[in-house]
């Protein structure tokens, strides 16, 4: 079932005449197609949450539409849409086993649409088989790990075939190896299901992992949709840029003179196309090349070993932040020494920005 | 692990020894004045040791009077109380404006004083040769007979009782229950939600649940709290309650102590321990069920 977003708006009355109505979600645009994974990415605040809020029906929106396949479902109640919700702390009910748990929905139903009971226990374990917890249905989700919870509050969505699975921080509550296992899981059963996931994170390695398509969100505003890698090697501004990646992306303040891009005095980059003028320079960590004669220099703090890459942390006059970090293969760490440090860029991981608009300025690598 | 455990029970001491004091000591004084029989206070004698004045006790038609009342009290206010509670907290927590103007109105009877309201109480019911009462003239308008819920019969007496009772042990109810209402996650109600949970099943199936630690707390107290009933009794009916025939176990014991036909700690000793053994029984039996039907 695919999924589209038209025009979405959601403005939450101010509190005191003394402040401004908050927009959460601003002229959101979007047709998710059927059967991909969505990953919704922004930072706190940024109107992610509200938007799957209004997907799901319990909060509607200022203006806009929303369809399901071919349906307006805009002004459908909750209940009526057909949409699975996964919440961020999983709400499964602690008085009520696994089993009854996963029921709950299906004994909701009512008349024709009501399954018999061995029907639905049927449904039930096929569920809990999906997510792997078919020996665990006679539990109390107290006794279980944050990953099983996890799992039954996705059987409990999926349990009523939704057309559309809501996945709200899906991961947040696990620690950082069951997170790594549970977004595979998610990704499996998205692809066994074949349902239309949307899901929430602040997450941006979750995000880009899992996800067919990536939204990043800021404010309200949506910044860029797109395939996870294309918007990291693409970003439409400096915000989508710094928000993707780890290590973060480096920011300097830097100047083009005759389409050659200055950071401090040294021209680091060769920049065809751009006008001159003051902009923000962006380099990810791995566009860095150790180079003994590169142009671009900076003051060596400290080299760290992280396993397979050796991050080198140094500081620039024009930095943004607090220090910059590229990688490099460790097998080069040998060659770092002394008190600068020397590199050459990579253009295709160098983006300019505007200043003042921060939207990114292209030029011809 | 000696030395820290000695500390321990040094910080314990006070406790202990005010509890000891006046908790456990009296206890088991009464305990001993229950079977002596005949003892006497101001000479501090007594002729014998032995179950007489138990027996006493059961056979006094005053006593036995007083357990009927206070049994009444207890079944009829005990779930009465809570039921409504719980509906008035439903409908608190159900509306937006004016909430904690009606929470403050609800809880106001908590903080007024046991005998102001039942001068209130007393202003309601009460026939005097003036005026039949505010209850009584309502009655009279919807062309009934007057009673008289103060002195009249057993029945109007004890209906003013669980009336008074009730609306006294409202307010700490309706604030346990509606904080109670209001901690229960509203991520459980969105997810029901979303499954088009019918609302009597969302009640059943999830409120209810949620809550039920907290209302078989209120069961259990309100059936000590009911069982010790006494100053209800006086506020209404005065202080001769045998008389009245409206008398509690606690009054009961209060006049074998200290009333016009008092002077008998022995008795009053027997009685009060035949109201823990009540108390203590139903308790266990509360906590019983309690385990079975509230889990997690």
């Amino acid at each position: 079932m695919k999924v589209v977003l038209q025009n979405l708006t959601k403005r939450f009355p101010a509190r005191s005449k003394k402040e401004k109505d908050v927009i959460a979600v601003n002229d959101f645009n979007f047709e998710i197609p059927d059967g991909k994974l969505i990953g919704l990415l922004g930072p706190s605040g940024c109107g992610k949450s509200t938007t799957l809020n209004l997907i799901s029906g319990l909060e509607a929106p200022t203006s806009g539409h929303i369809f399901f396949g071919e349906d307006d479902v805009t002004r459908l109640p909750p209940e009526m849409r057909g949409v699975g919700l996964v919440f961020q702390n999983y709400a499964l009910y602690p008085h009520l086993t696994v089993l009854e748990n996963i029921l709950f929905p299906l004994q909701n139903l009512k008349g024709k649409d009501r399954p018999g009971k061995e029907e639905m226990l049927e449904k039930a374990r096929e569920a809990a088989k999906l997510v792997q917890i078919d020996g665990l249905l006679e539990r109390r989700p107290g006794e279980m790990s944050g990953g099983q919870q996890q799992r039954v509050a996705i059987a409990r969505a999926l349990v009523k075939r939704p057309k559309v699975l809501l996945l709200d921080e899906p991961l947040s509550n696990l620690d950082a190896r069951l997170r790594l296992q549970t977004r595979e899981e998610i990704r499996r059963i998205q692809q066994e299901t074949g349902i239309t996931t949307i899901f929430v994170t602040h997450d941006q390695d979750e995000a880009m992992s899992i996800s067919d398509m990536i939204v990043v969100m800021k404010a309200g505003v949506v910044q860029q949709i797109g395939q996870p890698q294309d918007v990291y090697d693409d970003p439409v501004n400096l915000f989508v840029a710094t928000f993707l990646g780890t290590p973060p992306i480096n920011v300097f303040d830097a100047s083009v003179r005759s389409e050659r891009l200055f950071i401090g005095e040294e021209p680091v980059l060769p920049v065809p196309g751009v006008k001159d003028g003051q902009v923000v320079a962006a380099i990810r960590p791995e566009g860095f090349v150790l180079d003994e004669k590169g142009p671009f220099s900076l003051e060596l703090r400290r080299v760290e070993v992280m396993g397979r890459d050796t991050s080198v942390v140094s500081v620039h006059p024009a930095m943004r932040g607090v220090t910059v970090r590229s990688i490099i293969p460790s097998r080069q760490k040998g060659a770092v020494g002394g008190n600068r440090v020397r590199f050459s860029l990579l253009s295709e991981k160098v983006f300019l920005f505007d200043r003042e608009t921060e939207a990114r300025i292209r030029f011809d690598a | 692990m000696k030395k820290n455990s000695l500390k321990g029970w040094l910080y314990l001491l006070p406790a202990m020894l005010f509890l000891g004091c006046f908790m456990v000591y009296p206890l088991i004084d009464v305990l001993i004045y229950s079977f002596e029989e005949g003892y006497n206070s101001a000479s501090q004698t007594y002729f014998g040791v032995g179950l007489y004045n138990y027996s006493y006790v059961l056979r006094d038609p005053y006593f036995l009077q007083a357990v009927k009342n206070t049994f009444l009290l207890v079944i009829i206010t005990v779930p009465l109380s809570t039921g409504i509670a719980l509906l008035i907290s439903l409908g608190l927590n159900a509306i937006k404006p004016l909430k904690n103007l009606f929470q403050t109105i609800y809880f106001l009877p908590y903080v007024t004083n046991t005998l102001a309201v039942g001068l209130v109480f007393m202003i309601l019911f009460k026939k005097t040769a003036y005026t039949d009462g505010l209850v009584n003239l309502l009655i009279q308008a919807f062309g009934g007979s007057s009673v008289d819920f103060i002195d009249g019969p057993y029945w109007a007496k004890m209906f003013v009782l669980c009336f008074y009772t009730i609306w006294v042990v409202m307010p700490f109810k309706i604030l346990i229950l509606t904080s109670a209402l209001a901690s229960v996650n509203p991520d459980y109600y969105r997810a029901a939600r979303m499954d088009a949970t019918g609302s009597f099943r969302v009640f059943h199936k999830i409120t209810l649940p949620m809550i039920s630690p907290m209302i078989f707390y209120l069961i259990i107290t309100g059936f000590i709290g009911a069982f010790k009933a006494y100053s209800d009794a006086i506020a209404l009916f005065g202080t001769d309650l045998n008389a009245a025939g409206m008398n509690t176990i606690v009054g009961y014991v209060y006049d074998m102590l200290y009333g016009n036909s008092g002077g008998y700690p022995s008795y009053a000793s027997a009685a009060a321990l035949i109201l823990f053994a009540i108390v203590l029984t139903i308790t266990c039996v509360n906590l019983l069920i309690s385990r079975r039907r509230v889990h997690y």
